[in-house]
């Protein structure tokens, strides 16, 4: 298990290293750079040469395969640059947006796991009952609404009931932990509903699928109390697909929030990777899809190794 | 030992009275069982009654969709919630009617008065909970013992069993178990809290032979000693004719025919049993006459016919017939649901053999061996550990043997010993290590692709499960059609379509049934498509890979027969792979077992059944049970032990000296020869 882990770790190196080319490259493809939108994006007059400066203080002048081998070299120091837009180091600008991102994606996790767990096994015991169709209901309107418009009606269903906005500056955690869930409870409610959604689809439909498996009629001609059949039978083998899910869900909310975000006024790594995009800031760009690319590797090797730890039949060499 | 008590309550809710002794533990009252289903409502058991006694053997026998299952899932009130439901009737269980309990009292019953065995032992068992606790949890729940408690009566309990090693196996999960071993561990929960009555739902049935000899005897043994009494479900009337003491046979959710087991296997009294037993290849006796089979299939039970179920395929059918028969006590202490039963008693009318012995086997032209296995090596390379070690699979160790034309040669062994894989290797699906196949004189392993495309043609194969190897999306038209086309054998739609429907003749079913679906077909029917389809090639040879293990007995035989019609009318060859030495028996002409990737004993089949040299033939043949109380009770306790070793590390030697009775050191350290032992009967042991 230890021995498959590190194997693991180490093939994480080849998948990084893929992106890591895909992506400055493709961003090259892209006409145009950082220094004419800052330069001339208002349309302001500058001459070619403070641009060709800029460019040079830049590294941009270099042949690309030159600057790929700076930055291939900054990314094995874990040096990831500066953001050629502020001049602050990427790992800089990204820490902060990231610790915010995170916390949302945590919170989004833990409701709608919370929620969708009981949800998907009631509906799933009572196939077919109102509370079956009722969890229908509720589950397929949070893959078919879209988060950021279901974010909207919440921001005014508090503005309209408690006159209550958004804070413009986000308080971390561990500055002040109350101004902080107060804050971010409801984009994680936002967001967390389609996950939730996603996820109690995929426990019910599992879990009917364990309820026809032999053992489960073993379990029952043992005499076995009903309550101990649904959570020690059945819902422990329902779970194992549902972990897949949870975790594509979770990497996905690291950098997917993008309208979310700026619904709730929060400064995430969602707001940022926009930002990035229109303002041709390669390397701070590359650093984020690196920090995504990162995320949905590691949570896949994670949810692998849960895997083994949940159901011996798997083991790993 | 396990310490023997009856589990009576002490405070004696329901005592039994004076008579109490007298009352059949267990009584099925008029009992009828509907399912709702897409295709309306299925009567799956209609008007059912019987009764266990205590410490008593019932055998429930029927074919597929009879109702046998459907009735035990009754009793121990597990059908399924939402479609299956009782309609009438009474369940009466040590005087209280099971029908009448809430659902808490009655799972205080399961698992600790009724505990039940199922089928399939490989999907049984909570794959990810520990042994351990499975076994444990009736203790806990019903007899309230500590974890400390249960767990001591658990390793019991695995010992009872004969489960070695069970203080460690008791952390195990069930993947670490083999099939067998899982089996075990399931009668193990089944005893766990000493229950009164055992439901065994075909518990062997996904077994090897040795192996389900095994099980069998043990769970007889366990029965007897703890005055248990069982209800036995199998569709395998050998297994029957050594346990039961009572036999019920159920044809198409009703009851046929119920007696003595004696009775039923020597006097049956009604058409079906008669049917049955004789439809049934016997492993006892030698084969070479035409299988008496039950023609037709039986009714869908959603559109039942009126009258007796099974007055269409019935030869004693009389006008009489078309008003359900009431159920009649027969001169042999049981009960027929059959007019006629008094008739059938007195003698004086006689099974209507269906056709007249066809003629003898096909003739066996004793020239050039049609094709020819010489020294056939596969191994499978497997890795295991981080760098990709690799481990190595035997599958199939230096086998040879000759098919002659018109001859049908039997493959036997047990799950694992390589018998598909030569069948595979033989047509070309496998690549093999080494060693070489000659088809008409020519070297298959060097042949140019041509010659490798019109082999193709002439070797053709049978697979096991009729339902996975059709193609789901064409008609039966398209699947035998398919190689007319490819080959250009037949030019144009009518042609083809005319082909068609002659294979499907020739197959016995109608020309209209080409524009079914295979889903549309039953078991039986479907295995006919793919012996069409294989037909259409017009091939000299047959790789008949377990091509009649998934079917219902009746259906079987028909199956058997049809094969054999076919070898006589196109001159065929058969490789006839099989775990059933009763089929083979029947079938071929001559027989190589295999164990673990060898071969042990090639020889006539008569040698071989009547005289077999190798110990492993010996002691296969004496798991196999045969459908006769009379042999079976007399015989004694099965010897073979133990389980099939690992084909990854494969035993030094002899592959076989691990279970061997008469293993010595020599067998430990060269491997055997196949040798002549007489003439044309070749055997590998040193001791034979």
């Amino acid at each position: 298990m230890l021995a498959y882990a590190a194997k693991r770790i180490l093939l994480m190196i080849p998948t990084l290293l893929g992106v890591a080319v895909l992506v400055f490259f493709m961003l090259r493809v892209v006409p145009g750079d950082v220094v004419e939108v800052k330069l001339r994006g208002d349309g302001g007059n500058v001459s070619q040469e403070t641009i060709e400066m800029e460019r040079r203080r830049l590294g941009l002048d270099k042949p690309l395969l030159a600057q790929f081998g700076d930055w291939m070299v900054g990314l094995v120091t874990l040096d990831f640059g500066k953001s050629m837009w502020t001049d602050r180091p990427v790992v800089e600008e990204i820490g902060t947006r990231l610790e915010l991102s995170l916390q949302v994606a945590i919170m989004a996790t833990i409701i709608a796991v919370l929620i969708a767990v009981p949800l998907g096994t009631f509906a799933a015991l009572m196939r077919d009952t109102w509370v079956d169709y009722l969890a229908r209901i509720v589950t397929i309107g949070g893959l078919a609404i879209p988060s950021f418009w279901f974010g909207m009606l919440v921001m005014l269903t508090l503005l309209g009931l408690f006159n209550w906005l958004p804070p413009i500056t986000f308080t971390p955690l561990h500055v002040d932990p109350w101004t902080n869930l107060v804050q971010l409870i409801w984009p994680a409610m936002a967001v967390g509903y389609r996950y939730c959604a996603v996820v109690a689809r995929m426990v019910r439909s599992s879990l009917l699928e364990v309820f026809n498996e032999d053992y489960i009629r073993t379990a029952r001609a043992k005499g076995v109390y009903e309550k101990l059949v649904i959570v020690r039978h059945a819902l422990r083998n329902a779970l194992l697909p549902a972990i897949t899910v949870i975790g594509l869900e979770f990497a996905f909310l690291i950098g997917g929030l993008v309208v979310t975000e700026q619904v709730f006024n929060l400064n995430g790594i969602g707001v940022l990777f926009v930002q990035s995009v229109s303002r041709n800031d390669f390397t701070l760009l590359q650093g984020l899809v690196m920090l995504v690319a990162a995320f949905y590797v590691v949570i896949n090797l994670a949810v692998d190794l849960l895997y083994a730890v949940f159901d011996p039949r798997i083991r790993y060499r | 030992m396990l310490d023997v008590q009856p589990t009576h309550d002490a405070g004696g809710a329901h005592a039994a009275g004076p008579d109490g002794d007298r009352q059949p533990l267990l009584a099925v009252e008029d009992l009828h069982v509907e399912f709702s289903t897409d295709a309306g409502t299925v009567r799956a058991v209609e008007g059912l009654s019987f009764s266990v006694d205590r410490g008593e053997v019932v055998a429930i026998v029927g074919e597929s969709g009879s109702g046998k299952s459907v009735t035990a899932l009754s009793i121990m009130r597990l059908l399924p919630a939402r479609s299956g439901r009782v309609t009438r009737g009474r369940i009466a269980f040590d005087g209280r009617n099971l029908l009448d309990l809430d659902g808490e009292q009655m799972r205080q019953i399961r698992g600790r008065d009724i505990s039940m065995i199922f089928q399939e032992p490989m999907t049984s068992l909570n794959p990810i909970l520990q042994i351990g606790l499975q076994i444990m949890e009736p203790l806990q729940i019903h007899l309230g013992l500590d974890e400390a408690q249960a767990r001591a009566r658990a390793v019991e309990l695995m010992r009872l069993v004969g489960i070695p090693d069970a203080e460690r196996r008791l952390g195990q999960y069930p993947h670490q178990f083999s099939g067998g071993m899982r089996q075990r561990v399931m009668i193990a929960i089944g005893l766990a809290c000493n229950p009164k009555l055992i439901i065994a739902d075909e518990p062997t049935t996904a077994l090897d032979v040795t192996i389900q000899a095994q099980i069998l005897e043990l769970m007889k043994d366990l029965s007897r000693k703890l005055d248990i009494a069982l209800i036995v479900i199998t569709h395998n009337l050998g297994i029957v004719a050594r346990y039961a003491d009572r036999v019920i046979v159920l044809y198409a959710a009703r009851m046929a025919e119920q007696g003595p087991a004696e009775a039923i296997f020597h006097r049956p009294r009604h058409p079906y049993t008669m049917g049955l037993l004789r439809s049934v290849p016997r492993i006892d006796r030698p084969g070479g006459a035409r299988l008496e089979t039950i023609e037709g299939l039986p009714p869908s039970l959603a559109a039942p016919p009126s009258g007796c179920r099974f007055a269409p395929r019935c030869p004693y059918r009389i006008a009489g017939c078309d008003a359900q028969p009431p159920l009649v006590a027969t001169d042999t202490g049981g009960l027929s649901a059959c007019v006629r039963t008094a008739e059938i008693a007195a003698g004086s009318i006689a099974w209507a053999r269906a056709a007249a012995d066809a003629g003898a086997k096909a003739q066996v032209a004793a020239d050039q061996p049609l094709l020819s296995v010489r020294g056939l090596t596969k191994h499978f390379v497997v890795s295991t550990g981080l760098l990709g070690r690799a481990g190595r699979v035997r599958a199939v160790e230096d086998v040879s043997f000759d098919v002659r034309p018109g001859e049908t040669l039997g493959l036997v062994g047990e799950s694992g010993c390589g018998k598909t894989t030569v069948g595979r290797l033989i047509l070309r699906l496998e690549e093999p290590t080494s060693g070489a196949i000659r088809f008409e004189g020519r070297d298959l392993l060097r042949a140019s692709e041509g010659e490798l495309a019109a082999m193709r043609r002439k070797v053709q194969v049978i697979f096991q499960d009729p339902y996975s190897s059709l193609n789901p999306r064409m008609t039966v038209g398209q699947i035998v059609g398919e190689p007319l086309r490819v080959y250009d054998l037949a030019q144009g739609d009518a042609a083809v379509r005319a082909r068609v429907g002659d294979l499907l003749g020739q197959v016995g079913l109608r020309a209209e049934m080409a524009v079914r679906y295979p889903h549309q077909l039953s078991g039986g029917q479907r295995q006919r498509v793919g012996i069409a389809r294989a037909l259409a090639m017009e091939p000299s040879f047959i790789v008949c890979d377990e091509a009649v293990s998934a079917l219902d007995v009746s259906i079987q035989g028909q199956i058997i027969n049809l094969l054999e019609d076919l070898q006589r009318a196109h001159g065929l060859s058969y490789l006839f792979i099989a775990h059933d030495l009763a089929v083979v028996r029947h079938i071929s002409m001559r027989v190589v077992v295999m164990y673990l990737g060898r071969v042990m004993e090639v020889a006539d089949r008569d040698a071989l059944y009547r005289e077999p040299l190798h110990p492993y033939t010996k002691l296969l043949l004496d798991a196999a049970p045969v459908p006769d109380p009379t042999v079976e009770k007399a015989r004694a306790p099965r010897l073979i032990t133990g389980e099939l070793p690992s084909p990854l590390a494969p035993p030094e030697g002899c592959v076989f000296h691990t279970r061997c009775p008469l293993a010595g050191p020599e067998c430990r350290q060269a491997v055997p020869p196949l040798r002549e032992a007489k003439p044309g009967h070749h055997v590998a042991c040193v001791k034979a």
